[in-house]
């Protein structure tokens, strides 16, 4: 619309905003901030005529930029969105501005280079999902390595110099089979565009090759067991709205991964091997909420969660090889894939939410063990409101955003298969006994000590941040349909390239 | 017998340079006493000059002079510029390190000169001779640079060692070129592959031959496993050498390498490809793995720059024109990137005992954040991640490597440039979270280094977010 360049403001405001703040900032940390929560602020109102102006009646895409970039080797600028980025675009948008305020009175050393971090950061985010080149896309991809590195590692906990490392080292040799895989499809296609990947014919030992490779880059980023260990030391480490970014919005790249290369570019290969990536959900769903059960860390608790909770993506995902053999449409299909991309969306809110909160108790007791506290509610009656409400949004409680995606998922499973249905729907008891455990050990029963005895209740920031996310975790509880409404297209559209064989 | 004079315009360049510098090395006898910088002035006009005149002279026609000895095309342009280009910032960096550690002699720029002229021969060299007395002008000129300190053990035992190793490999590769000389009957570039062509040699001899010319190219690229000499002597060689060293000859010693394998031997690349595949493979592994476990910085970059050299092969195994392109970019890359890595332990050499221990750059970002991110570019691009140039180097290698049938080559280099990484990242972690042991803040020498060094560090983030000319020189000049 009016040809202005939306996606690219969306990538390079944040990014020449981070650059700008990391060098007026220097020993103005207000000045820092403000600016930076301006710019957030901005870039999030920037991306809301993405939403209004979307035409839901095409799966094609849309406020499409490109331009040659590298000629020689027919690399373009190509930018677009469908359905199935969209709303991660947007989400992406929405967790920077909570992001920058999380962080508002915490960050105490190195404001500007703290700020100028996650806002260059928030570009990178958005271009990964916007990118339409896959060379441009990967360039987006690992550069998003080099400042969650530095946050990591800076402002993180005690071991943080060992998680960054792990984290780094572990989603770089996930994704460099990706590269090569890019490569070859490039020599096989003429270009690195990732639409021209979709289309092209690709024999079956290639695309079983091809699929292990974009399976090793994203289950890593999901991440999937048994590559998710780097996720818990990170989460841990990390400050806290480093734990935000990450589960909210890294995570999701694995998942868009797998919607935007893996189905579409290689379908034979992933209806042949989409047992490996089911089984691989199932046990992150099953077993990885058991390990979240026993933890005695708050932090390293919700991290496991999110594995147990990411794992509905994939299986979402994969699903729809079997149903279409159950069934023989893609009906039932497209519900499992519809729950996993809200799953996606309310993960986002659910677990940066999370995070939030084991925040604000981190700021003020400086301790992520559950048997410090006890009876919180009694000294935060607010925190405590919020808390339970995230923590059922968690456990999927019915009228939140945690029930939709879930609940479509198992709905999904039960008609692929009785066996992967059981499994799933477990979660519903393993979540709930994580998560209210939780609470129960935390917030309720007597003031367990004098430290939760001087406890005060949320400031007015802190309540604005987790307001604002109880609003969305319950709108897209009750009334999803906006959202389903946007990616149905593009969903209806992707499971028909999904099931279409390109041998 | 007619004598007929040959063209003397190719060469134009090489001439006006030796010319000018004889005539500098007289001066600078004269005026050193009464004009200390007279001499580093001289030569830095000297070669603009150079610059100057081969921009002119640039065209993409072959001309071939000198009875067949001298070529003059645009890879060979596009070589020596960059050659002028990086030494004219190794000048600038030189001047205030010598005066800084107390050795400025007006020699060190002549001989800096004249082991360009070295290089220009050896880039421009199309018979066997004339590349031998190429490589011997910018040897020796370097052996004697890196020996310039005489009251530095280190510095002497390192000239030592490269003076010794590097006359072993200049045998060696003599010996070749004579076997080569035995099976084809010329020494000439064209000849020789005409010959091979024709299928009437003596293949044995001329591959015994090869084998030798390409342990002396492994031996002056400093690839595994003839790369013992390259951490000795770039660690005990005073840093502004270190930098020279570590960059002109690296794109000298890749032109040699194509104008012998390529100009002369196209037809044995069958041949020469397994060869180089063993040492690209080494390489990689003794860049990646054998860097991990150094304390100093100069040592780990000199094992990080032989994982560098296992990619540049990477690009001549690919055997056809694209491959060797990709290699020349990736040298380029290389040369640029190690300019700025070097220049920043030379433009901090006077703090303490010489800032080359990684651990001297714990808390960089708290002694001059501006440097620490100077340092975080070098390191990010040198490990190869975007959007840094050194990830197109490496994306365009691997690129060739895959398009010529090699993709388990490819996902071997990826692995052992993940491996790497570690490394790159260890320097950005003592720069960044570690505390530092030292709190006072760390400024380089002089206003001018800092600008020098984060030019070419910001070249570094701007070439990788517009990588498109570079890469179409790269492509075009071949």
């Amino acid at each position: 619309m009016f040809g202005f360049p939306i996606l690219s403001t969306l990538i390079w405001l944040p990014i020449i905003g981070g650059l700008f703040v990391l060098f007026i900032g220097r020993d103005k940390p207000s000045l820092a901030k403000w600016l930076s929560l301006a710019i957030t602020v901005v870039t999030f109102v920037v991306s809301i005529p993405l939403w209004t102006n979307f035409d839901t009646t095409t799966a094609s895409m849309q406020f499409v930029e490109k331009t040659p970039w590298i000629s020689h080797f027919n690399i373009m600028y190509h930018l677009g969105v469908d359905g199935l980025s969209m709303p991660l675009v947007l989400l992406t948008t929405f967790t920077q501005v909570l992001v920058i305020a999380s962080a508002w009175d915490i960050i105490k050393e190195r404001v500007e280079q703290f700020m100028g971090a996650f806002l260059i950061m928030g570009g990178i985010m958005v271009g990964v999902f916007v990118a339409l080149d896959s060379i441009l896309f990967y360039v987006f991809w690992e550069a998003l390595l080099i400042p969650m590195f530095i946050v990591i590692g800076k402002w993180g906990g005690k071991d943080r110099v060992f998680a960054t490392m792990k984290f780094f080292i572990y989603t770089f040799l996930g994704s460099v089979f990706m590269l090569v895989s890019f490569i070859y499809l490039y020599f096989q296609s003429g270009s690195f565009s990732i639409l021209g990947f979709q289309s092209m014919h690709i024999g079956m030992t290639a695309q079983i090759l091809i699929f292990l490779a974009f399976l090793a880059a994203f289950a890593v980023k999901v991440p999937m067991f048994p590559v998710h260990t780097w996720l818990p030391d990170a989460h841990v480490q990390a400050p806290t709205a480093g734990s935000v970014v990450l589960a909210a919005i890294m995570l999701k790249m694995g998942g868009y991964g797998f919607v935007r290369f893996s189905l579409p570019i290689t379908p034979d290969a992933a209806m042949t091997l989409d047992w490996l990536v089911i089984g691989l959900s199932l046990v992150a769903i099953f077993y990885i909420g058991i390990v979240a059960l026993v933890q005695s860390d708050m932090k390293k608790l919700v991290a496991y969660s999110s594995i147990s909770h990411m794992g509905f993506v994939t299986l979402g995902m994969f699903l729809a090889y079997d149903i279409i053999q159950n069934t023989g449409g893609i009906q039932g299909a497209s519900l499992g894939m519809e729950g996993a991309m809200i799953q996606m969306i309310s993960h986002g809110f659910i677990s940066g939410a999370m995070f939030l909160m084991i925040g604000v108790l981190y700021d003020r007791m400086h301790t992520r063990e559950i048997s410090a506290y006890g009876g919180v509610v009694n000294k935060m009656p607010w925190f405590g409101f919020f808390a339970v409400l995230f923590a059922m949004a968690n456990a999927g409680l019915p009228g939140t955003s945690g029930f939709v995606g879930e609940f479509m998922v198992i709905l999904a499973s039960f008609k692929a298969n009785v066996w992967y249905g059981i499994v799933a729907a477990s979660t519903l008891v393993i979540g709930a006994a994580y998560t209210l455990w939780l609470i129960k050990r935390v917030y309720f029963g007597p003031v367990s000590n004098e430290n939760v005895a001087k406890l005060e209740d949320l400031n007015a920031r802190e309540f604005a941040i987790m307001g604002t996310l109880a609003v969305a975790i319950v709108l897209v509880g009750v009334f999803p349909a906006p959202i389903i409404d946007v990616m149905h297209t593009s969903v209806a559209n992707l499971l028909v390239q999904a099931t279409t064989s390109k041998l | 017998m007619n004598f007929v004079i040959p063209s003397f315009a190719p060469a134009m360049p090489e001439i006006v340079l030796l010319v000018l510098t004889s005539l500098l090395l007289i001066a600078d006898t004269i005026w050193s006493k009464r004009f200390q910088f007279a001499t580093y002035y001289a030569a830095q006009v000297i070669l603009i000059v150079t610059a100057v005149l081969i921009f002119m002279s640039f065209s993409s026609e072959e001309v071939i002079t000198f009875n067949g000895s001298f070529i003059h095309d645009s890879f060979a342009d596009v070589m020596k510029l960059f050659i002028l280009l990086i030494t004219f910032a190794v000048f600038l960096f030189s001047r205030e390190y010598l005066l800084q550690k107390q050795f400025y002699k007006g020699e060190y720029f002549t001989l800096g000169l004249f082991s360009i002229l070295g290089m220009f021969v050896m880039v421009s060299a199309y018979n066997l001779i004339t590349m031998f007395i190429g490589l011997e002008i910018m040897s020796l000129s370097l052996y004697a640079m890196i020996a310039m300190r005489k009251d530095n053990q280190a510095a002497l035992e390192a000239a030592m060692k490269y003076f010794i190793l590097g006359a072993l490999a200049t045998g060696m590769m003599l010996y070749g070129f004579s076997m080569i000389y035995g099976a084809t009957g010329s020494v000439q570039f064209d000849t020789i592959s005409g010959v091979i062509a024709s299928g009437k040699v003596d293949s044995t001899v001329l591959s015994f031959g090869l084998v030798f010319v390409v342990i002396g190219l492994a031996f002056k690229l400093g690839a595994a496993p003839f790369h013992m000499w390259v951490p000795d002597v770039y660690q005990g060689a005073p840093s502004s050498i270190t930098l020279f060293l570590g960059t002109a000859p690296k794109i000298a010693a890749f032109a040699m390498m194509y104008r012998i394998l390529v100009d002369a031997l196209q037809g044995l690349s069958g041949e020469w490809q397994s060869l180089l595949i063993m040492l690209a493979v080494l390489s990689l592994i003794v860049g990646a793995v054998v860097a991990i476990v150094q304390d100093n910085l100069k040592r780990m970059l000199a094992y990080s720059g032989i994982g560098h050299v296992g990619f540049i092969l990477l690009g001549v195994i690919a055997a056809n024109p694209d491959g060797y392109s990709s290699a020349m970019f990736y040298t380029i890359v290389y040369a640029i990137t190690g300019v700025a890595g070097f220049g920043m332990i030379v433009a901090l050499a006077k703090i303490g005992n010489g800032f080359d221990k990684i651990a001297d750059f714990k808390g960089m970002n708290a002694r001059n954040p501006w440097l620490a991110l100077m340092f975080l570019f070098v390191m990010f691009s040198m490990a190869g991640i975007p959007p840094f140039i050194g990830f197109y180097a490496k994306i365009v290698v691997l690129e060739e490597v895959i398009n010529a049938g090699f993709v388990w080559l490819a996902v071997f280099a990826v692995i052992m440039s993940v491996i790497s990484t570690y490394y790159y990242l260890m320097v950005v972690k003592a720069m960044y979270f570690d505390a530092p042991e030292d709190s006072s803040k760390v400024e380089p020498m002089s206003n001018q280094l800092n600008i020098v060094v984060s030019i070419v560090a910001i070249s570094l983030l701007v070439l990788g977010l517009m990588p498109s000319s570079l890469i179409d020189l790269a492509y075009n000049s071949l």
